[in-house]
């Protein structure tokens, strides 16, 4: 096994394809263009991302960037409510959007000589959203069901949204991006004109093109539309940092559940925040040996070794704003305990602060990492996203390029270095759902069978 | 400034089709020599390759034992006599192939997703073939996957999503096997033995029963070779016998359930069609407008846009081998739970009687035409494509032709087919909530 592994490593370090050609431009107003091209199939995908999310919203107005998302296809000076849905229908294309902790992202998905409508159409509500009382009056309903189908009704749902706001004090990441339900029932048509007018402006945009197109094509299209719009002042936004954590917290959230879920998160820096620029590397390759494939230790010695676990993962996310949380979550099998489960997922990590990962595992993690780069370029969507999200938190696009070579520098040392330092119980956040009963039955077989539901 | 209009937008999208048609991919198809069916599409671009293994082994095979498919499916990953599931992952990992499967009522299925050259290739495709082909079904591994079974059936007790999916098909379907669930319940995932399991498999993962789709960068050679590794040393079996047809309810029927939810999750509903109906493309197009192009649908327009009662409303035709679904859903608050259904029944009952406006009708044409690249645009998604035509034994020239099938159906067509396939008075209703 261990030779087969060695072979492998080698021919995987040969880059198996070029680099997609990425073009970047810049308008006068200050709009940033991306333009990578892929031209296997004669359809673009355009994306306009804001620098504005959750996390820029300060109290009693949580989730007011999400609102907005949804209002923007309410109408502008030239459009009826829905218009925008209609013609990007009536032309072939598929459109939605996304409000994100970071950023909030618009995107079209069209055939090749398509393009001019999204810009047409996005260009105008950049700056000529009609914000009227009675659409947002209903949106906020539409919202707060939203809320209740993601969140409130959702017992995994409750549980992340109670963890991120017992693991963050002070930072704004400790807001849901959809808001709190009073927040986002009192929100005013001023309130929203206001964050519109503050953060939809071309210099605080970055639009992302991907496909079968020509890139000075798309230039002479983008000034075409998105040249004539005024940019704006925009001002820093001022937020709290999070306070230093003083000791581990624990949280329990009650609902009506029958399975038990578990979350434990630890204080980690991203690529923005980091001091050591290779850490945030070396905690990317420590989740990976954690969570990478069917291979990796939680499947390998809770969901098959103990069986402890029914699933069980490990999530890090290299590119955030600010402080963010390397997060554990599971659930327990029938017969196993959410205690067991806690413990077996704290030795998991108690082994990374105590020894060194080995070869193996590592070579597995970065074949892993050179299949991905490759597979990640079937889909052109995730190629602009990816670029959008480098670009919102600030990094740059071209920040991941040298990705899976400072993956591959990572060492077993460095691995415990950033375990012994982050991973520690003074940065750790516990969050347990306890399951409440359903139907005013204990959890168990006997509220389960099919029958017993259809009363 | 501008002001455009639909008029115009339609002119646009009837001058581009013509210059789509190239971009549909070549579809070859054989069988290897014991009998599997094969579809390959070559796709040079990218150094990966697809591959999906289909068979006709989902949950409609579950018989006495609801929930065995999927418990087959899941224990393929678990290794074989010769190679444990420790070391069928690490091998896959090492490789960075990706491994999938999954049963619905249909089809069961083993995906693969790995580089294209010989020494990553060879090996996960070896490595697939044994876990189709000799499974352990261990019983450590059989306990495990059974309790990991258990738990996904407590994850869907605790949605009422799921549960509102559950009672629909339940109540919908009866005597028939498409009404037990995928997933199976705790009670008879207690019961299945290690017998079952092999027998299940015996019978059903057989090359007479299976589908083999492959997408990527390989020549007609080494995809006949893929799928002779994959699938030749299958028995050759027999494939799966038909399915019963499934009768249609007579009556309209309401089916509430509580659950501690803010939310009522509703589902409105009847007998759908098959896979191969002679109304297929007439009701997809009348479905586009209703409640299947998203917020500029009439359901969307009715339920959400003018009322905010819905932030998801939808409706659907679920095409299988047996009639599927016609399926409208929504989430609301309890409260008005009532008032949703109202305004959704009252649409559907316009909608069959009056049929689609002219300009409606025109414009869910335009996007379904118009769009057509967007649904053959990545490997990932054309497997799925060949998956589905080989499992449903769709034409080969399917894709080719989707266009001019969705651009010959008239309005008249779509309004008749609504009229006789849709009955507004004999709904299924299920309501799932406080």
């Amino acid at each position: 096994m261990k030779k087969f592994l060695i072979i492998l490593l080698l021919s995987l370090t040969t880059p198996v394809l070029a680099a997609p050609r990425t073009h970047e431009f810049m308008l006068d107003n200050g709009l940033k263009i991306l333009v990578r091209e892929d031209h296997r199939a004669p359809v673009v995908v355009s994306q306009i991302w804001y620098k504005v999310g959750s996390s820029y919203e300060p109290s009693g107005i949580t989730g007011i960037s999400h609102v907005l998302e949804h209002m923007m296809f309410k109408g502008t000076e030239n459009l009826e409510p829905g218009e925008f849905s209609r013609l990007i229908a009536a032309n072939g294309g598929t459109e939605n959007a996304f409000t994100s902790r970071d950023y909030t992202a618009y995107f079209q998905k069209l055939g090749k000589d398509r393009l001019e409508i999204s810009f047409r159409l996005e260009a105008d509500r950049m700056r000529r959203l009609v914000l009227d009382e009675s659409e947002l009056t209903r949106e906020l309903r539409v919202v707060t069901e939203e809320r209740r189908l993601r969140t409130d009704d959702s017992p995994q749902g409750l549980t992340y949204e109670q963890f991120n706001a017992g693991a963050f004090v002070t930072s704004p990441y400790r807001n849901p991006i959809i808001g709190w339900m009073t927040d986002i029932t009192s929100l005013k048509v001023s309130d929203l004109q206001n964050w519109y007018r503050r953060w939809y402006a071309p210099n605080n945009a970055i639009l992302v093109v991907v496909g079968d197109v020509d890139p000075q094509q798309v230039l002479a299209l983008a000034k075409t539309y998105f040249g004539p719009l005024s940019p704006s002042t925009l001002q820093t936004v001022k937020y709290t940092p999070e306070i230093p954590q003083r000791g581990e917290r624990r949280i329990v959230v009650k609902a009506p559940a029958q399975l038990p879920f578990l979350l434990m998160g630890y204080k980690t820096p991203t690529l923005v925040t980091a001091e050591q620029p290779w850490e945030p590397y070396a905690l990317e390759v420590l989740a990976a040996v954690l969570d990478g494939g069917d291979s990796a230790r939680l499947s390998r010695t809770l969901v098959r070794g103990s069986q402890v676990a029914a699933s069980a993962g490990a999530d890090y996310n290299l590119v955030a704003r600010l402080e963010n949380l390397f997060t554990l979550s599971a659930t327990p099998t029938p017969g196993h305990s959410i205690q067991e489960l806690e413990q077996g997922l704290r030795n998991q990590i108690n082994l990374l602060r105590e020894e060194l990962v080995n070869e193996n595992e590592l070579a597995r993690v970065i074949a892993q990492v050179i299949a991905t780069d490759v597979y990640q370029q079937d889909s052109m969507f995730y190629q602009g996203m990816r670029m959008g999200i480098l670009e919102t938190t600030g990094l740059g696009w071209q920040a991941l390029d040298d990705y899976i070579e400072r993956i591959k520098a990572v060492s077993p040392e460095q691995i415990r270095d950033v375990a012994r330092k982050y991973l520690t119980d003074d940065r750790l956040t516990v969050a347990l759902l306890d399951p409440l009963p359903l139907n005013g039955k204990p959890p168990g077989p006997a509220a389960l069978s099919g029958d017993a539901l259809l009363h | 400034m501008y002001k455009l209009t639909l008029f115009n937008a339609a002119l646009f999208v009837l001058a581009l089709l013509p210059s789509l048609a190239s971009a549909v991919p070549t579809i070859q198809h054989w069988q290897t020599a014991n009998g599997a069916k094969v579809y390959f599409v070559a796709a040079p671009e990218l150094p990966m390759v697809d591959v999906q293994v289909v068979f006709d082994a989902g949950s409609a095979r579950d018989e006495s034992k609801p929930g065995i498919a999927k418990f087959v499916n899941a224990l393929l990953h678990s290794g074989t006599e010769k190679l444990s599931a420790d070391v069928v992952a690490e091998r896959l990992d090492a490789l960075g192939a990706q491994l999938g499967g999954g049963a619905e009522r249909d089809m069961a299925w083993m995906s693969l997703r790995s580089l294209s050259e010989a020494q990553y290739l060879d090996t996960a495709v070896n490595t697939v073939a044994s876990l189709l082909q000799e499974p352990a079904f261990a019983s450590t591994s059989m306990e495990r996957e059974r309790n990991r079974l258990i738990a996904g059936v407590r994850a869907g007790n605790q949605s009422p999503g799921t549960i509102a999916a559950r009672a629909f098909y339940q109540t919908l379907y009866a005597e028939h096997p498409y009404a037990s669930p995928p997933e199976g319940t705790e009670v008879s995932l207690q019961t299945i033995t290690q017998g079952d399991l092999k027998a299940f498999h015996s019978r059903y993962y057989v090359a007479a029963n299976a589908v083999v789709a492959i997408v990527g960068n390989l020549d007609r050679e080494r995809a006949e070779a893929v799928a002779m590794v994959l699938v030749g040393s299958l028995p050759v079996g027999e494939a799966a016998p038909d399915l019963p047809p499934v009768q249609p309810l007579t009556q309209a029927q309401v089916v509430r359930i509580e659950h501690p939810s803010s939310q009522a999750h509703v589902l409105i509903g009847q007998l759908g069609m098959k896979r191969h109906d002679p109304d297929y493309f007439s009701l997809f197009l009348g479905n586009h407008v209703l409640g299947g192009s998203g917020l500029i649908s009439r359901l969307a327009e009715e339920v959400r846009e003018k009322r905010g009662l819905s932030y998801s409303t939808y409706s659907y035709f679920a095409p299988m081998r047996q009639a599927g679904p016609f399926v409208m859903g929504l989430q609301t608050l309890n409260e008005q739970a009532e008032e949703a259904i109202d305004v959704t029944e009252a649409t559907l009952k316009e909608f069959v009687t009056q049929g689609p406006t002219p300009n409606l009708l025109e414009a869910a044409r335009q996007n379904i035409t118009g769009g057509f690249p967007l649904r053959i645009d990545s490997n990932g998604k054309i497997v799925r494509y060949l998956a589905a035509i080989g499992f449903y034994e769709l034409p080969l020239d399917y894709l080719d032709v989707f266009t001019a099938k969705i651009n010959a159906i008239s309005q008249q067509q779509v309004n008749d087919a609504l009229k006789r396939r849709l009955n507004p008075d004999q709904l299924l209703t299920v309501v799932v909530g406080g």
